[in-house]
């Protein structure tokens, strides 16, 4: 892992929970969208924190392929869960939404597991473009270029 | 609607977003660093491998079937269950899928992270 991945891995955190709280602060200015009124859905794309919501999560989505481009789904997935934690304070900054202390041993479970699995190889199979430069990790999970397949 | 509806709704999100996430998984894997392919060839380039895999459409297509058996379930049962639910069991069916279908090494690290973040995710979602 080198810098260059670790800001990739930083820009999935941050851009899939920042597009989200937007998405849900446009809809707070259309209210219930329902089969009566479902040309609404046409309408909320004019709206600004839609749009801004929109162009977040497809950044979220084009650096979430970048990560699967080079480390395992196993990696991305647990490495990125810090975006349910950042989701929680921008839902409590923003949408004025409560953090119980339920939460708050969620964030601590979910800030666990990325510890867990951040350290160890971000790749244990090879890819088309060759060696990973991370052979370091436990005995059961070392990447391939070290005894892997 | 009764509760074993809803739980197969539950497992059709979850079977529909872990098939995705293989998917596009193993298109990534097959086309291979898109930040080094950016550098190389450009960004349209990588556009156009990317929308070009069929593993990748595939991939969309059942991000798509998630994404609506969210929605039907959602009508099924509340989203405190749903939620929470769906996103933490998909945590550990990836798990099971990328050992599986992309050979990857899931050891007791991995096994771990995956669990606790599904641990945190029910209870951040209540």
């Amino acid at each position: 892992m080198n810098f260059r991945k670790y800001l990739i891995l930083l820009a999935v955190v941050i851009f899939g929970p920042s597009g989200d709280v937007c998405l849900s602060r446009g809809m707070r200015d259309f209210g219930a969208v329902t089969a009566a009124n479902w040309h609404l859905l046409l309408t909320v794309l004019s709206n600004c924190w839609i749009l801004t919501g929109i162009c977040l999560l497809l950044l979220f989505f084009g650096s979430y392929l970048t990560a699967l481009s080079w480390a395992d789904l196993t990696y991305v997935l647990p490495a990125t869960a810090l975006g349910y934690i950042l989701m929680a304070l921008l839902a409590r900054i923003f949408l004025h939404e409560s953090v119980t202390p339920a939460h708050w041993a969620g964030i601590g479970l979910i800030a666990v597991g990325v510890g867990v699995v951040a350290t160890g190889p971000s790749r244990t199979v090879r890819s088309r473009q060759g060696k990973s430069r991370d052979g370091h990790g436990s005995p059961s999970e070392v990447a391939y270029d070290r005894g892997g397949s | 609607m009764s509760n074993a509806v809803a739980w197969v709704g539950i497992g059709c999100i979850v079977l529909t977003a872990t098939a995705g996430d293989v998917c596009q998984s193993r298109a990534m894997r097959q086309i291979g660093d898109l930040g080094l392919l950016r550098q190389s060839r450009g960004i349209l380039h990588v556009v156009r491998r990317v929308v070009s895999s069929p593993r990748f459409m595939l991939g969309l297509l059942f991000m798509a079937l998630a994404f609506f058996s969210l929605l039907v379930t959602l009508s099924w049962a509340p989203l405190s269950v749903v939620g929470p639910a769906s996103a933490s069991l998909t945590f550990v069916s990836n798990a099971f899928a990328a050992r599986i279908f992309l050979k990857e090494r899931v050891g007791r690290r991995r096994w771990m992270a995956a669990l606790f973040v599904a641990g945190g995710v029910v209870l951040l979602a209540r």
